[in-house]
C-alpha cells in the first residue's frame, strides 16, 4: 500500500505540472540570465570563488523571496498596496532623518541587515499608481493625473535628495509606465514629455556638481582622462576591443589589469562585452528582450486592471534598468549608478528584482482562465 | 454623493493590450539602438579600441611615505622605522600550497598564527599579488631560506620598513602603536592618501598625530605586461615623509617614575604648570607596543587581557581614582574665594563631625581630633572636620561650580584620544545616574574627596598645575614641536592664548600654598620627610582612601595586609613659589599617601632636577648627613 502522503504529493505534483504556478519560459529566462551573470562575475573578480559564492547566496535569497511573493494572490497584494506604499515612503523619510552611507544617505541599518528603502519604493511605486488607477475610469483624466503626479513626485523627490538621481529617475519611470499602460492619450503624453524637456534647463540648476560633471563627461570624456572621464573611456576601450567574437572567457585584459573600475558591479557589462564580443552582447540583449516580452505577455493575460498595470509597469521598469546600464557602458548615457539586472554584483538589486518577478509569477498564476 | 463614471473593463483590457504592444515595440527599437551602438564600438571602431587596449599597459602605483619619528623633548628616540625582511608568497606561482607551507615550516619555522594570517590576507588579494607569510625574519632564517630557495618557487624575501619602539613597555600607552589598517580605520582615513600605506596609528600619540606622522604619498607610473608584471618605471613622484614629532616628555622623569613604581599598579602625570607641557605620563603595568605592530599573536593578546593588573588600561588617561584628601587644597581655595573662610579662621576638630540634627558621625583621621586648626594646619594635617564643615556651608551647588573650574568632571583636552571625564559630584549628575535627590551627607563627604568623586590622574595633575601656577589654567599637551626632516629646524607648538587666573584674590593662592608647603616642610605635615635634601621647597598634599567599605567581605580579607589596604595619592609642585613641575602619583594599593606615593614623586623630582640649572642659593639648607657623603 502506498502511504497516503505520497499519494497526496503525487496529486499535487500532477496538478503543478498541469497548471504550474510559475511561468516556465520566464523562469527559464531568469535562471539562464543568473547563470550568465555568475559566470561573468567569476571571471570579473579574477576567479575569486568567495565573490561568486556571495552572489550565488544573494541570488538564492532573491529566489526564496520570489517564491514567497508568488504565493501572495494579486488581490491580497492590491489590498495591502496603500499600506506598503505608505510604509516604504515612511522609511525614506526615516533615512533622510538618520540614514548612513558615504556622502549619500541611502542606507538604513537594521543591525542584522542594511538596506536601501529606495529599492523597496521601486516596487511599491508602480503598485500604488496601479492601485489608484484601477478604481478610476481609464484612460485617466487630468485630475487623476494630478494626484498620480503628487504620488510619484514625493518619493522621487526624497530619493533625489539622498542624493541618488539615478534611482529617483527609475522610481519616476516605474510610476509613469503605469500611466502609459493605463492608456493615457498620445497627445497628452506628448504634452508631458514636451514640458519635461522644456523644464530640463531648470532642472540642471538643481543637480549636484558631480551629477553635472557626469553629463559633461559624456559629451567629452577625453577632457579628463584620469578623473571622471576615466570610467567612460575605459569602458569603451573594453567594449570596443572585444570585437565581434570577444577575447574569450577570463581573457579580457581591461578588467584583469584593473583599468576598469567597478568592473564587478555597475560595469559588469563591459567585462562581458570584452570577453564575449558583439555576438555575446546581442544574445544577452535578446535574452533581456525575451524576459521583458514574456512579462508583458503575462500582463496582457492578467485577471484584472490592477494586476495588468502592475505587471506591465514592472516589465517596463526592468527594461529601463537594462537600457540605462547598457547605454552607460556603451557611452551614450551618463554614468549613473544603475546595476545591470541579475548580472551586477550586489545584493539589494538582485533581491528586489527577483521580488518583482515574484509579483509577476503570482499574477501569472491567477491569470484569466480563458486566455491561451 | 457624486457618481463615479462606470468602468468598462473590456475596453480597458483592449486599451492595455494596445499599449503593451506599443510599449514592447518601443523597447525593441531601444534595444536595437543599443545593439547598433555596440556594433559601432565592437565592429566598426574595433581596430582603434584594440590598439588603445594594447597601449593600456600603464598602471599607477602608490608609494607610501615613510612615517615620522617620535622623540622626547631632549631628542631621545621613542619610535623609529627599522629595516626588516619578510617572506612573501605569490599564490599563482605555487603548485601545491600545503606542501610549500610544510616545507617552509621545516626550514625556517612557521607558527599557527603565521599560517592563519596568511590565509586571511590571501582572501583579499588577487592570485598574482604577493602575500606576506612571515614577518621579521632573522639573519639566520634568511640564510637558511636562501640555501633552500630552489625548493620554493613563488616565495621571496622582501625588505620593508617596520615601526620599532626602542623604549617598549615604558611608553606603551603614551606613544601607543601602529597596526595594520583594518575596516575600522578605513572609515576614518582618506583612502587616496593611504593607498600604499599598510599601517596606521591605533593608539596614543601614534593615533592622535596620525595626520602629522603619515606624510603625503607619491606614485609611480609603471608599464606592465599582459600579466601585470612591471616592465619599467615611466615616471616617479616621490612621497613626502611624515613629520617627526618631539614630545614634551622628559624621558628621565618618565624613567624614574617607571622604576619607582616597580610594577605596582598606578599612574603618574607630571606637568609644567607654566605652559601645560606634560613632562611624564606613566601607567603601570604597561605592555610592549612592539607586539602589536605586525599583528599580536593570540596567545600574547590573551595574556595581556587576562593579566590581573590590566596592562592595556591607560590609567593616567582613563584610570578612575577617588581623589580623597588631595581635593582639600581645592576645597580650601573655593572656600576662600567664596568668602566662607579667611585664612586665620579656626575650626575645632573633636574627632567626629555631625550634621546638625543627624545622628551619623563623620570621623577625623586622628581619633580624638586635631583640636583647633586654621587653614594651613587643616591642609598640613589633613583635617577632615574642617572640610566637612566647609562643604556643608558651601552646599553642593557652589561646590560643584567652584571645583568644576579646576577642570574636574570634564576632559582636560589633552592631545590624546579616549580621555575619561571622571565624576564631579553634583545634583544633576546624581539625578542623571541614579534618578535620586541629593542628600546633605553626600555634600559632607564630597568635601573630603569621597562619595561620588572620580578623577583621572591627568585631571588631578592638571588641577594641581593650575593651583601651582597661581590659579592660571593651562591645557595639558604632549606636542612639543614638529620637524619636517632630520636636519630641519624644530617648529615649536604655538602657545595657547593666555588665560586669566581662577583666583580673584591673590591671597587665596598664598594661603593654600602655605598649607601645601607645610604638608612637606611643616612639623605636622603628612609628607614630612619628602623634601629632605631637595634644593627647592616642595608644596604637596597626600590622599589616602580606603579601597573597600569597612563592611564588605573584601575589606575583611584585605585589612590584614597594611600595604594593600588603601588607594594612595600624592600631589605636589616645586619650586614652591615659582612652580615649574607639578606631579600627581596614584597607587592603587598602599598604606598611606605620604608613605608610598610621595617617594615616587620625589624620585621623579630628582630626575627632573637633572635637566634644571641648579638654583644659585639653596633656600632650604640640606641636612648634614646628606651634604657629606
Amino acid at each position: 500500500m502506498t502511504p497516503v502522503w505520497i499519494l497526496r504529493l503525487q496529486h499535487r505534483a500532477m496538478l503543478a505540472l498541469r497548471r504550474p504556478r510559475f511561468d516556465l519560459p520566464l523562469l527559464g529566462g531568469l535562471v539562464l540570465l543568473a547563470l550568465v551573470g555568475l559566470v561573468t562575475q567569476y571571471s570579473a573578480s579574477d576567479l575569486n570563488a568567495t565573490q561568486a559564492w556571495n552572489q550565488t547566496f544573494r541570488l538564492l535569497l532573491g529566489a526564496t523571496l520570489l517564491v514567497m511573493v508568488s504565493r501572495i494572490p494579486p488581490g491580497t497584494l492590491r489590498n495591502w498596496t496603500p499600506w506598503l506604499f505608505a510604509g516604504s515612503v515612511g522609511l525614506l523619510v526615516l533615512v533622510a532623518l538618520l540614514g548612513e552611507g558615504r556622502g549619500a544617505h541611502r542606507w538604513l541599518d537594521l543591525r542584522f541587515v542594511r538596506f536601501q528603502p529606495s529599492e523597496l519604493v521601486k516596487l511599491t511605486m508602480p503598485m500604488m499608481v496601479a492601485w489608484y488607477l484601477h478604481q478610476r475610469p481609464l484612460p485617466p483624466s487630468w485630475t487623476t493625473l494630478g494626484v498620480v503626479a503628487v504620488m510619484i513626485a514625493v518619493p522621487a523627490g526624497l530619493v533625489a535628495e539622498q542624493p541618488d538621481l539615478g534611482t529617483a529617475l527609475l522610481i519616476m519611470a516605474a510610476g509613469l509606465f503605469v500611466v502609459f499602460l493605463a492608456g493615457l492619450s498620445w497627445w497628452r503624453i506628448g504634452f508631458i514629455v514636451g514640458s519635461v524637456a522644456g523644464a530640463a534647463p531648470i532642472a540642471w540648476h538643481f543637480l549636484h556638481e558631480y551629477q553635472r560633471n557626469r553629463v559633461r563627461m559624456l559629451l567629452d570624456p577625453d577632457s579628463d582622462p584620469l578623473g571622471l572621464g576615466w570610467h567612460i573611456i575605459q569602458s569603451k576601450i573594453a567594449v570596443g576591443s572585444g570585437g565581434l567574437w570577444g577575447k574569450g572567457w577570463h581573457a579580457g585584459t581591461q578588467s584583469r589589469l584593473e583599468f576598469l573600475p567597478e568592473h564587478t558591479t555597475d560595469f559588469i557589462l563591459s567585462v562581458y562585452a570584452e570577453e564575449w564580443g558583439l555576438v555575446g552582447v546581442l544574445l544577452l540583449l535578446a535574452l533581456y528582450a525575451f524576459i521583458i516580452g514574456r512579462s508583458l505577455w503575462i500582463a496582457a493575460n492578467a485577471r484584472d486592471t490592477y494586476s495588468r498595470l502592475l505587471a506591465g509597469a514592472l516589465a517596463m521598469s526592468f527594461f529601463v534598468y537594462v537600457l540605462v546600464n547598457g547605454g552607460m557602458i556603451a557611452g551614450i548615457l551618463p554614468v549613473v549608478g544603475v546595476p545591470l539586472p541579475l548580472m551586477s554584483y550586489g545584493g539589494t538589486s538582485a533581491v528586489s528584482i527577483l521580488a518583482s518577478f515574484g509579483v509577476l509569477m503570482s499574477i501569472h498564476a491567477h491569470r484569466r482562465r480563458v486566455a491561451g | 454623493m457624486r457618481l463615479r463614471p462606470l468602468k468598462d473593463s473590456r475596453q480597458e483590457a483592449s486599451l492595455f493590450l494596445y499599449r503593451a504592444v506599443a510599449g514592447f515595440l518601443i523597447i525593441l527599437v531601444a534595444l536595437g539602438v543599443l545593439g547598433a551602438r555596440f556594433w559601432w564600438l565592437q565592429v566598426v571602431q574595433h581596430d582603434e579600441f584594440q590598439a588603445r587596449s594594447d597601449a593600456n599597459r600603464i598602471l599607477t602605483r602608490p608609494l607610501a611615505p615613510s612615517r615620522g619619528l617620535i622623540y622626547d623633548r631632549n631628542g631621545v628616540l621613542l619610535a623609529e622605522n627599522v629595516a626588516a625582511f619578510r617572506l612573501e608568497v605569490v599564490p599563482e606561482q605555487v603548485a601545491d600550497m600545503d606542501a610549500l607551507l610544510a616545507g617552509l615550516r621545516d626550514t625556517i619555522g612557521l607558527t599557527e598564527d603565521d599560517v592563519e594570517r596568511f590565509a586571511a590576507l590571501r582572501k583579499g588579494k588577487r592570485s598574482y599579488q604577493s602575500v606576506p607569510l612571515r614577518v621579521k625574519l632573522s639573519e639566520e632564517e634568511i640564510a637558511r631560506f636562501e640555501i633552500n630557495r630552489w625548493r620554493f618557487r613563488g616565495v621571496d624575501v622582501v625588505p620593508y620598513l617596520t615601526r620599532y619602539y626602542p623604549r617598549g613597555v615604558e611608553f606603551g600607552h603614551l606613544v601607543g602603536y601602529v597596526g595594520r589598517i583594518d575596516a575600522n580605520d578605513l572609515s576614518r582615513l582618506d583612502a587616496a592618501r593611504y593607498a600604499g600605506t599598510s599601517h596606521a596609528g591605533k593608539t596614543g600619540i601614534e593615533r592622535a598625530y596620525e595626520d602629522v606622522l603619515h606624510g603625503e604619498p607619491g606614485y609611480e607610473l609603471v608599464e606592465v605586461n599582459a600579466d601585470r608584471r612591471p616592465l619599467r618605471v615611466l615616471e616617479r613622484v616621490a612621497p613626502v615623509p611624515g613629520k617627526n614629532i618631539y614630545l614634551t616628555i622628559d624621558t628621565r622623569v618618565q624613567d624614574a617614575a617607571m622604576e619607582a613604581f616597580a610594577g605596582r599598579p598606578g599612574a603618574s602625570v607630571a606637568i609644567d604648570p607654566r605652559n601645560g607641557e606634560v613632562l611624564a605620563m606613566v601607567s603601570v603595568p604597561s605592555f610592549d607596543p612592539n607586539l602589536f605592530v605586525n599583528g599580536i599573536s593570540r596567545g600574547d593578546y590573551k595574556a595581556l587581557l587576562d593579566s590581573p593588573g590590566k596592562p592595556l588600561l591607560d590609567r593616567a588617561l582613563r584610570g578612575t581614582y577617588m581623589p580623597g584628601s588631595t581635593i582639600k587644597p581645592f576645597m580650601a581655595a573655593a572656600g576662600l574665594e567664596l568668602g566662607l573662610r579667611r585664612p586665620g579662621d579656626v575650626v575645632y576638630s573633636s574627632g567626629e563631625f555631625f550634621i546638625p540634627g543627624q545622628k551619623r558621625g563623620y570621623r577625623d583621621i586622628r581619633a580624638g581630633g586635631h583640636g583647633r586648626v586654621d587653614l594651613v594646619e587643616s591642609i598640613a594635617q589633613s583635617v577632615n572636620t574642617y572640610y566637612y564643615a566647609l562643604a556643608l556651608e558651601m552646599g553642593i551647588d557652589r561646590l560643584t561650580e567652584s571645583l568644576g573650574r579646576f577642570g574636574f568632571g570634564k576632559p582636560t583636552g589633552i592631545d590624546l584620544i579616549g580621555e575619561s571625564s571622571g565624576v564631579l559630584p553634583s545634583r544633576d549628575w546624581k539625578r542623571g545616574r541614579f534618578n535620586q535627590a541629593w542628600y546633605p551627607g553626600e555634600t559632607v563627604i564630597a568635601g573630603i574627596g569621597q562619595g561620588y568623586w572620580v578623577v583621572t590622574p591627568l585631571q588631578l595633575a592638571s588641577g594641581v598645575a593650575t593651583l601651582a601656577a597661581r590659579g592660571i589654567p593651562q591645557r595639558p599637551h604632549l606636542l612639543y614641536a614638529t620637524q619636517a626632516g632630520v636636519s630641519d629646524p624644530l617648529q615649536k607648538r604655538p602657545p595657547d592664548p593666555p588665560r586669566a587666573s581662577l583666583f580673584r584674590d591673590p591671597s587665596t593662592w598664598s594661603a593654600v600654598h602655605d598649607g601645601m608647603v607645610a604638608v612637606v616642610n611643616g612639623p605636622t605635615g603628612t609628607a614630612r620627610t619628602l623634601g629632605e635634601g631637595f634644593p627647592y621647597p616642595i608644596a604637596g598634599k597626600t590622599g589616602t582612601a580606603e579601597r573597600y567599605s569597612r563592611t564588605t567581605e573584601a575589606w575583611q580579607h584585605i585589612s590584614q595586609v597594611a600595604a594593600e589596604r588603601h588607594q594612595v595619592l600624592f600631589e605636589c609642585y616645586t619650586p614652591a613659589d615659582d612652580a615649574r613641575i607639578a606631579i600627581i602619583v596614584a597607587l592603587e594599593a598602599g598604606r598611606a599617601g605620604g608613605r608610598d606615593a610621595a617617594p615616587i614623586a620625589r624620585r621623579m623630582l630628582d630626575a627632573w632636577l637633572l635637566g634644571e640649572t641648579p638654583p644659585p642659593v639653596s633656600p632650604i639648607p640640606a641636612p648634614a648627613a646628606e651634604a657629606t657623603p
